[in-house]
């Protein structure tokens, strides 16, 4: 098997991975980007829906738009790409990173790694849901990759589980495609995603949004036939008496994201919450030489945000690659209340500025987030869809850099 | 007169809005809480404008469609009409991203485009 | 002389590769599109030892001599088995009673190595265990495996010793004349045979009214499952059992082959003619996860990928049926509730010699017992998986990620027999992994339409109306 020695290798060919081997390259790394698709582009290229690139291009483009203006920027940068590769095993010993393709097995040895691999959706048998177990049930990003990829009609008669983005860009994709949208389910008491979707993709079709609600049994012995879907209470328990037939051949599973941390779960520490790797604010993890960025971290919502970050990761890989990437005492982040995904999980202890991502729990109007009692920031309407995005850099960081660890909170009016 | 109300989706707060027309001349706007909010009901109210993007498609190819999108928002109340009038089109592999497929799409003004690259 | 055997699970396929060691000629009715799908396709996968059944039973009998065939068997068909070890675990002095009982019944079925172990011995050896735990009974012979990869191989390696396989063939009707088997009627035609093995899982009982005979009275057992995903297995190394009920070895938590936990199953007699409710039940689902959770505490149960439930047939004896009848060449391998996997190697055994001393057969001096499996090449070392992608590149494409599984594996199983994805899935473990296909269904489905030439939208999931796409998005 041959061997490769480079600067740094760049797990994932998305918006991230791309970002951070185009930053890496013009770091003056020598970089080599893995994909183990056909194409680059991540799940970008199946969003053929605008809202990309709002605030990286001042222009509102379709995903594969969006990929097309970073397969650009990667091309300009020289980092070297791999499509049709897939990492088998990242060996701590070197590090070594063993790589299967078509043309054969590679080994490569770089000094920094970047994971950006994304995230994968949480299948349909987690859900625990009870009944038959038929063909036409996809998770969303299945069914769009099936549809909007392939041009495949994954059914004719739809049910959506989950008011998520990807839940309701579905919807609206499905019913553009001649498929009978019967309802959107939502088990929360508030939809999942953007207000914007909310309106485009089910109000302009007059599709149901159904919230607190979600199906309690699939029927159908070969293809789906249909689903009884249940009111739930507060606690999310079905509510007996409410169950409701809605006949349908296709069930869309959007009920949530899972960042993927296959082969790099026993090397490195987990935020138990993002259940993505512990990163600092240079998006380096706990083994100094891997950094992460992207969905595989936490689930972002702004494609604009994860190149971000992965540009910041790879930039980060080059330097440590060279030897000079500043390193002080880390300094914890810790969740206090009203914050579920939260990244980084540390400062680096250094004066270079960072920026700090969270989400809230459910939707809260007029709170103020506070950053270790140093930075507060007032957000008038904070949602679970939106992720907040804090800078800290300056005095404010320097104080907080001091500190022994820093409690982040979403304080209520 | 009529009353039409919506969300603004101009930023994250959402504000409900309260439109009053007289046919479809718009004689007040409320309920929102910047200007912005007043554009986009000024427009949503009398005719709400959508970007469509869809699929068309590809002949003598390996993708057998490709994506596309109307290079600026149409009505939305001729979609049904742009969908029934995409399934009437094609192209022909190999096609770069941005290539016009039908210009003034539906007379709207609008170019039909790919927004991705087909084999 | 034309044997044939009806029903290709576990123990059809075992027999009917046995019978192909002897001079006849021996063909094998599944009714179903697919080997496996029946019984054997969703159930514990476990291989007992043998001190479950009662002494003096058919069960008792078969199980720990085919518990004793497993080592031979996965070595020849190159299929999956790990002897883990199992606990019987007592948590009352009632319980503690029953554990003496099993290890009576262990010795006089000849079970080896059973040992009482003490609480401080048990959660030594398995930390994960409820620490209110007071004994269990260790039984070193008890394993696991894949029950379906027993039929998938049995099957290949009969084929190769020259049986005729009839899929998607239901029997419709046995002819009998002056005491004696003539022929099997399926709805595609009428084949004379000497012998009819009944090996007929969940319509056993069906097949055998067809041929005359009132029993076996069967009905349908319901067990359901939860699977954790693979990053689980770590936590519990052997079967874990409760004690034993009347009704049944209870609900258990194991690791399996793939490196997951099974947790599972209850047990529900269903009405005789619910034969394909396969369905799990939110009170059942529920009742599995307490009764995990009663052996092993904290099981992360935010790790669930799948839950499912398999039948088993269920007689009011609670036994197998095996053996000659009253009809002469009608042979019953009927009934075949747990521990019928286990039995299965030493029934088949048993079974094909039975036949072959009645009807006078030879054995063949040409039978090749070995079966190569697809090889896995994320298993094989690294000059093994070089060379095969240099004979075809596609053994270096993944189109599984999560278990490593190429398009070379795919092809292959294809060209094995496997028609749909499900064919696919079990043959080479795809889609079994942690994102169940949601990132590989797609890539297989493409390989499955351009391999049979098809279109996709004509590619099933398991025959029948289960198409996975329904059209083309532009026709």
């Amino acid at each position: 098997m041959r061997t490769y020695t480079v600067d740094v290798l760049v797990v994932g060919g998305g918006a991230a991975g791309m970002a951070a081997a185009a930053a890496a390259a013009r770091e003056g790394a020598r970089t080599v980007l893995l994909e183990r698709g056909e194409r680059l582009g991540g799940v970008l290229e199946q969003c053929i829906h605008p809202g990309f690139g709002l605030h990286r291009y001042r222009e509102e483009l379709t995903g594969p738009e969006f990929a097309h203006r970073m397969r650009q920027e990667l091309d300009d940068s020289g980092a070297e790409v791999f499509t049709g590769a897939t990492v088998l095993e990242i060996l701590p010993d070197g590090p070594a990173v063993k790589v299967v393709s078509p043309k054969g097995l590679k080994k490569f040895r770089p000094r920094a790694v970047v994971w950006a691999v994304g995230a994968r959706e949480r299948p349909f048998g987690a859900l625990r849901i009870p009944g038959t177990r038929p063909s036409g049930v996809f998770t969303a990003g299945l069914a769009q990759r099936l549809l909007d990829l392939e041009g495949l009609l994954p059914g004719r008669r739809a049910v959506i589980l989950g008011s998520g983005d990807i839940g309701l860009i579905m919807a609206r994709r499905l019913h553009l495609e001649g498929v009978e949208v019967r309802a959107v389910l939502e088990i929360q008491p508030f939809p999942g995603g953007l207000t914007r979707n909310v309106v485009q993709c089910l109000r302009d079709f007059g599709i149901p949004l159904l919230l607190s609600h979600t199906v309690a049994e699939v029927h159908g012995r070969e293809r789906l036939e249909g689903i009884t879907a249940v009111r739930v209470d507060e606690h999310r328990h079905p509510i007996p008496g409410t169950e409701r037939r809605i006949e349908a051949d296709t069930l869309i599973l959007s009920v949530g994201l899972i960042p993927e941390v296959r082969l790099i779960e026993d090397t490195v520490p987990l935020d138990p919450v993002n259940r993505g790797p512990r990163v600092n604010g240079r998006l380096q993890t706990e083994v100094p030489w891997l950094f992460a960025a992207g969905n595989c971290v936490a689930v972002f919502d702004l494609v604009d945000t994860v190149a971000e970050l992965g540009e910041r990761a790879g930039a980060s890989a080059a330097r440590y690659a060279r030897g000079d990437l500043p390193s002080g005492k880390p300094v914890p982040l810790v969740r206090g209340e009203n914050v579920v995904s939260l990244v980084p999980s540390c400062l680096d202890g250094t004066a270079e500025s960072a920026r700090m991502y969270l989400r809230v729990p459910r939707p809260m109007e007029g709170v103020t987030v506070d950053v270790g009692g140093v930075v507060r920031r007032r957000v008038p309407v904070a949602r679970p869809a939106e992720m907040i995005e804090i800078p800290l850099d300056g005095d404010a960081l320097s104080e907080l850099s001091q500190k022994e660890r820093i409690v982040v909170e979403v304080k209520p009016k | 007169m009529t009353e039409k109300k919506l969300v603004c989706v101009s930023c994250p707060m959402g504000c409900e809005l309260t439109v009053v027309l007289e046919g479809k001349k718009i004689v007040s706007v409320s309920g929102n809480r910047c200007p912005r909010g007043e554009e986009y009901a000024r427009s949503e109210a009398v005719e709400p404008r959508r970007v469509l993007m869809t699929l068309v498609r590809v002949e003598g190819g390996r993708d057998r469609v490709v994506s596309v999108k109307t290079d600026r928002p149409i009505p939305l109340r001729l979609f049904p009409e742009a969908m029934a009038r995409v399934r009437e089109l094609s192209v022909r592999a190999p096609v770069t991203i941005g290539t016009v497929i039908e210009e003034n799409f539906l007379s709207t003004g609008a170019n039909l485009v790919t927004t991705r690259p087909a084999r | 002389m034309r044997i044939a055997v009806i029903g290709a699970g576990a123990v059809g396929s075992l027999i009917a590769r046995e019978l192909c060691r002897y001079e006849a000629e021996v063909v094998l009715f599944e009714r179903a599109p697919d080997v496996g799908w029946g019984v054997t396709k969703a159930n514990s996968g476990i291989v007992h030892a043998g001190f479950h059944d009662e002494p003096g039973t058919t069960r008792a009998r078969f199980c720990a001599a085919g518990n004793a065939l497993y080592p031979e068997l996965a070595t020849d068909l190159e299929i999956p088995f790990r002897r883990t070890g199992a606990y019987v675990l007592a948590f009352t002095t009632e319980e503690l009673s029953v554990l003496e009982e099993l290890r009576e019944w262990g010795e006089v079925n000849g079970v080896p190595g059973l040992e009482l172990h003490r609480r401080e011995e048990i959660l030594a050896r398995e930390p994960r265990v409820n620490p209110e735990v007071r004994a269990g009974l260790w039984s070193p012979t008890v394993g696991i495996t894949l029950p379906w990869e027993i039929a998938i191989a049995a099957v290949e390696n009969a084929l190769d010793n020259g049986l005729e396989l009839h899929l998607g063939e239901p029997v419709v009707g046995i002819e009998v004349s002056g005491g004696r088997v003539r022929a099997v009627r399926t709805d595609k035609g009428r084949y004379p045979v000497e012998a009819v093995v009944n090996a007929a899982g969940l319509y056993a009982d069906h097949i055998a009214q067809m041929a005359g005979l009132e029993g076996p009275a069967l009905h349908p057992r319901r067990g359901e499952y939860v699977l954790l995903d693979e990053t689980t297995g770590g936590l519990v190394n052997v079967v874990l059992f409760p004690a034993p009920t009347q009704v049944s070895k209870g609900i258990l938590v194991l690791p399996t082959v793939d490196g997951g936990l099974l947790l599972g199953p209850n047990a529900h007699d269903l009405p005789p003619d619910a034969r394909e409710a396969t369905e799990t039940t939110r009170e059942g689902l529920e009742e599995v996860i307490e009764g995990a959770v009663h052996l092993v505490p904290d099981l992360p149960l935010h790790k669930t990928v799948k839950t499912f439930a398999g039948l088993r047939p269920e007689s009011p004896q609670k036994d197998f049926v095996l053996g000659e009848t009253r009809v002469a060449g009608f042979y019953q391998a009927a009934a075949m509730r747990s521990p019928g996997l286990t039995a299965a190697p030493a029934i088949a055994r048993w079974l094909a010699h039975e036949i072959a001393l009645a009807h006078g057969l030879e054995e063949r001096t040409d039978f090749r017992p070995v079966r190569k499996r697809i090889p896995h090449p994320a298993d094989l070392p690294e000059a093994e998986w070089e060379a095969l992608i240099r004979k075809d590149p596609r053994w270096g494409r993944i189109v599984c990620f999560c278990n490593r599984v190429t398009e070379g594996e795919i092809v292959e199983a294809i060209r094995r027999g496997a028609r749909t994805l499900d064919g696919v899935k079990f043959r080479t473990r795809a889609g079994f992994g942690r994102c169940q296909g949601g990132f590989c269904t797609d890539r297989i489905l493409e390989i499955l339409a351009r391999e049979l030439g098809a279109e996709p939208w004509e590619v099933t999931a398991r025959g029948g109306a289960s198409r996975i796409v329904l059209g083309e998005a532009r026709p």
